[in-house]
């Protein structure tokens, strides 16, 4: 970028102009300075002694929490089965509410810039802003305690995630296939079905899937706040110091989560 | 057939693409669009179906005014022109049969084209034109499977079950090796004297052009500069279009290549 004349009419290159070089330098310089104000805060304000004492503490929980309590399982199939139950109906109805607004909010299919986009768009943020657990936490005061409170937070955490993900791949879409379906005369629900979603189908249906397995780990905490599932379980038992308990739930989510990721890996490779 | 006056187009920015352009194409005829690259040769076809909405100007196919129509008189207007694009424009993911019949999409309702039922009369006609195309037996691959031939043919069959009055053809070769090119330009050549079309065929090839086709308009920094016979494109005149260059000096004998 910056040329300078060197001797015998030779034009030297270097990528970037002194000036430059010393922003970049002052830029890293405050970056450092910022890391060791925070260890400073940090260290003001941590117990130490709580801290030292952690491997130990750490220790004995641990020690408290074995062996498993295997027999436990047997009132944990029900709470699980809602968990999973909970992640899949909230998916759908996630994916009901967001394939819709993810159409009003691309830039390619929207039917007014001015008005559906704008709106569609802060539909998609606040739904995205406020996590899962947050959703329940409301919904539990509203709708009561249960998995129906669970399924309408996972819902509404979605419609956040495939509205964002569809939109952006709405407006990916190739636009001379759009053209091509345009010239026929085609009106614009059909350039929608016969232009968009050919394209958008394997994008569509790895959200989908994706959504479902992050899903069934976000349903299985749901239940602290009292929206039902495995984590109401988990919950109770960590407040009667069941340890041996919380071990084997612990033991039931990994592996619950395992085959959910295992089941949407595969789908999506099948799809794409 | 086709009739356009005073056609212009300038594009946010200033580019003036095109700059009152008037030209007229008889039922039947097959005209070759010849200029360099940012001419406008795309930007007139696109102004004809409004795929590019003109600045100013008009345009009148098959005694139906095209600019100036409100939604559904252009979506009726756009059923008697056939797109064919460079890149071929077929929707990949979906079979060839249902590419072919989009070109009917203008004809059909919403829930038909959902449920993919178009008439049998439709599909009847599919067939021939696949036939007719050299494509028998493909209906059920996907478009995404063809060759650039057999694409190219898929696009020509989608914009001829239109039933079109007008074919508007955008570089039908720029994307095929020089056999396949003169494969698809006899076959649009044949199929538009079958069925007495009017065509425009933007084209880079100026000899492949000479070889296929009753007219040449060359057009030069959106205005009309040449319009006539392929006889009368002398060597002047490519000149005229594309600038300066020896047009007589050909690719130097292979022996050479290899000294």
């Amino acid at each position: 970028m910056p040329n300078s004349e060197l001797s015998q009419g030779r034009i030297g290159w270097q990528r970037r102009t002194g000036r430059a070089r010393l922003a970049i330098w002052f830029a890293w310089l405050v970056g450092v300075l910022f890391i060791v104000q925070c260890w400073d805060i940090m260290n003001a304000e941590t117990i130490w002694d709580f801290v030292w004492d952690a491997p130990q503490q750490a220790g004995d929980l641990l020690g408290r929490m074995w062996p498993p309590r295997w027999s436990v399982l047997n009132r944990l199939w029900g709470p699980l089965w809602d968990t999973i139950n909970m992640a899949t109906l909230g998916t759908l109805l996630g994916i009901v509410l967001g394939a819709p607004v993810a159409f009003l909010a691309a830039r390619t299919t929207t039917p007014s810039l001015l008005i559906a986009r704008p709106i569609a768009l802060l539909i998609i943020v606040s739904s995205r802003s406020i996590n899962a657990l947050i959703w329940a936490l409301l919904l539990v005061t509203i709708l009561g305690p249960g998995v129906l409170a669970g399924i309408i937070a996972i819902a509404l955490r979605s419609i956040g995630f495939v509205g964002k993900l569809l939109y952006e791949a709405l407006e990916e879409t190739d636009a001379s296939q759009i053209e091509a379906i345009t010239a026929t005369g085609a009106t614009r629900g059909q350039r929608l079905i016969f232009g968009f979603l050919p394209q958008i189908m394997p994008v569509f249906a790895g959200i989908s899937v994706y959504r479902w397995d992050i899903n069934i780990r976000e349903s299985t905490v749901l239940g602290l706040v009292g929206a039902g599932g495995i984590g109401l379980q988990l919950n109770a038992s960590v407040s009667r110091l069941a340890w041996p308990e919380v071990t084997v739930m612990f033991a039931a989510i990994l592996v619950t989560v395992i085959v959910s990721e295992y089941v949407s890996a595969k789908v999506r490779a099948h799809i794409i | 057939m086709l009739t356009i006056r005073g056609l212009t187009k300038t594009y946010r920015g200033g580019d003036r693409a095109l700059d009152s352009v008037d030209l007229d194409v008889p039922a039947g005829q097959l005209m070759a669009l010849i200029g360099p690259s940012g001419a406008g040769k795309s930007t007139l076809i696109r102004c004809v179906n409004r795929l590019v909405e003109p600045t100013a100007g008009s345009v009148e196919v098959d005694g139906t005014m095209v600019t100036g129509s409100g939604t559904g008189a252009l979506r009726l207007a756009r059923r008697r022109m056939g797109m064919i694009f460079q890149e071929y424009a077929l929707v990949e993911r979906l079979s060839v049969m249902e590419n072919v019949l989009s070109g009917r999409l203008g004809y059909v309702g919403f829930w038909a084209s959902w449920l993919r039922r178009f008439p049998q009369t439709d599909v009847d006609e599919a067939f021939r034109l696949l036939d007719r195309a050299g494509l028998t037996g493909m209906q059920d691959k996907r478009a995404d499977q063809l060759s650039g031939g057999q694409r190219q043919r898929v696009g020509i069959c989608r914009a001829l079950i239109q039933n079109p009055a007008l074919l508007l053809v955008d570089e039908p070769t720029a994307s095929l090796d020089p056999k396949t090119s003169r494969q698809i330009m006899r076959l649009l050549v044949e199929l538009c004297a079958e069925r007495s079309l009017a065509a425009i065929v933007n084209i880079h090839d100026v000899a492949l052009a000479r070889m296929f086709v009753q007219r040449i308009v060359g057009l030069r920094a959106g205005r009309i500069v040449f319009d006539g016979p392929p006889e009368a494109l002398t060597d002047a005149m490519l000149t005229e279009i594309y600038g300066e260059e020896d047009w007589a000096a050909s690719a130097p004998p292979a022996d050479d290549e290899t000294a």
